[in-house]
């Protein structure tokens, strides 16, 4: 982890989930300091989705997730998030028969809800209120994504591939908007872009079979081309 | 043409009943991905609450049609509330186990029935209604009876309150989106266990909305009347789409009417049978029913 003095904001000890008769996360340990970007990176299958799903208790596990000291896991999804967590899922999970204003009103949860920001940030999004979500192209279904989570005041961001699957130009719009988000919130973010990942992450944080196997700066991570490719290319080393 | 009008309006009635079952079985496993075999069990709560109340709570009231409005509104909250406790106590443990659920509500329903009949035996039990409903509307030369218009108009209020509620309220956007994804509703924050409470109570309000009619429709109250009816909501609920409402009303049309022509037109009993086959032929065209697309990921 980064040398730097920071205050731990979330902390991930000895995390187990089993998916089946399958032992996906096998004694998961990282901390996530208060502030900034930090990416969990890996490749495909190894459990950050996971990790995030476990965090969010969406699936069941075993060891010990503290946000801020508070331990986690014995705590349902809704209590979970309810405690500042933002999530903005895998395959954006709209709900494809609200319009686009009530896929917003669904995410409200604090008194004051930001849409100021969000239309700052996605215009379009105001302009297609009345619009299905299920008729959005993917990249306007993941502004919509994103738009649920910056509603709300968030301490933790768990964001989960949200360049997966779109156009270079919006992958750029993308990024943009993390980088916003980053100073608004502490994010922990999976993502397979390592441009992305290098403009926007302080630390990284490598999973492999379901275990971390590297964490560190994110910078002096991306600059060893040998590790990366070790780490997260498709044939093993 | 006069029979042709009756059957027709016969079969709106009877569509009516099935629609007022299938709604809520819908929501239900459309929200909750619960097969509830106990469904009857709470048509049987609204119509045994409403005769119950009318011979031993509004007995004294000189208007049958005031005895007959009072006692069915305390049948439907008998309904509501006994669906709430279902949901709560034996439902609820048993989230995402679904060998569990069917094996509990079908042995809730079995029990439920011979409970029935053990307390108040096996003979039918007939409603004391306003006479109105027992004389005919004359339609184009067809003697309607009158119950029709009242099961008809129910079932469209009824279909209209959910639109709304479910369209207008906040409880009712959480209602779609968890029939749509379930997890992320929860990952937003929601307390989606207070959802499902709430589309049981409305299930089972709307079930024994049902009761009562029935025991209009039917002149009659019995143990198994609500078992008979749930098969044929079983079905509607399928053909309609697992989750739409809309879907389950004009499916509900579509099985009454059929029942109904079929009946009359081809031999006594055979409609049953084709209701069955148009089931078969809906699964193998249209797999999630008419109104498809309505039930998607589900965790």
């Amino acid at each position: 982890m980064s040398a730097v003095a920071t205050r731990t904001l979330l902390a991930v000890r000895d995390l187990h989930v089993y998916l089946g008769q399958s032992h996906v996360l096998q004694g998961v340990t990282f901390d996530v300091p208060e502030g900034g970007v930090v990416a969990l990176l890996g490749r495909n299958g190894v459990g950050k989705t996971t990790t995030l799903r476990a965090i969010l208790g969406l699936v069941d596990r075993r060891g010990s997730i503290r946000l801020e000291g508070s331990e986690l896991t014995g705590m349902s999804t809704h209590r979970i998030v309810r405690r500042s967590v933002g999530y903005v899922p895998e395959d954006r999970d709209v709900f494809t028969g609200l319009t686009v204003a009530e896929n917003l009103r669904l995410a409200e949860r604090d008194d004051a809800p930001r849409y100021d920001l969000v239309y700052e940030l996605f215009p379009e999004l105001r302009e297609r209120g009345t619009q299905r979500a299920g008729t959005l192209s993917g990249g306007q279904q993941q502004m919509v994504a994103i738009a649920r989570a910056l509603l709300n005041d968030n301490r933790l961001l768990l964001v989960d591939e949200p360049t997966k699957g779109l156009a270079p130009a919006l992958v750029a719009e993308v990024a943009r908007v993390l980088e916003r988000l980053a100073e608004l919130t502490t994010v922990l973010l999976v993502e397979q872009n390592l441009g992305v990942v290098r403009r926007i992450a302080q630390e990284v944080i490598v999973l492999d079979q379901g275990r971390v196997v590297h964490a560190g700066d994110a910078k002096e991570f991306l600059d060893e081309p040998d590790l990366v490719k070790r780490m997260l290319s498709v044939g093993r080393a | 043409m006069s029979t042709f009008v009756l059957l027709t309006i016969t079969g709106f009635g009877l569509g009516a009943m099935y629609f007022l079952i299938a709604s809520g079985l819908s929501l239900i496993y459309g929200l909750m991905g619960v097969l509830n075999f106990a469904h009857g069990a709470f048509i049987t709560v609204g119509s045994y609450g409403t005769w119950w109340t009318s011979e031993h709570v509004f007995d004294g009231v000189h208007s049958n049609l005031w005895r007959w409005l009072l006692s069915a509104l305390l049948g439907l909250v008998c309904g509501g509330v006994f669906a709430a406790l279902v949901e709560l106590i034996l439902i609820r443990p048993l989230y995402t186990r679904h060998i569990e659920q069917v094996l509990v509500t079908v042995g809730l329903q079995l029990a439920f029935v011979a409970l029935v009949r053990g307390i108040w035996g096996p003979d039918p039990k007939t409603f004391v209604v306003p006479r109105w409903l027992h004389e005919t509307t004359d339609v184009g030369g067809a003697l309607i009876p009158n119950d029709r218009w009242v099961e008809i108009a129910t079932a469209a209020v009824v279909l209209v309150l959910l639109q709304l509620f479910l369209r207008r309220t906040r409880y009712g956007l959480i209602i779609r989106a968890g029939v749509e994804n379930r997890a992320m509703v929860q990952a937003l924050g929601i307390d989606v266990r207070k959802a499902f409470t709430l589309v049981f109570a409305i299930g089972g309000v709307a079930a024994a909305v049902a009761g009562v009619l029935s025991g209009v429709y039917f002149n009659v109250v019995g143990p198994e009347q609500g078992t008979s009816l749930l098969i044929f909501a079983f079905i509607v609920v399928v053909i309609g789409g697992l989750g739409s409402i809309g879907g389950s009303a004009v499916a509900a049309l579509v099985v009454a009417l059929t029942q109904q022509y079929t009946n009359y037109y081809a031999s006594s009993g055979i409609g049953d049978m084709v209701v069955v086959l148009l089931l078969g032929v809906v699964l193998l065209v249209r797999p999630r029913g008419f109104a498809g697309a309505v039930v998607g990921a589900r965790a």
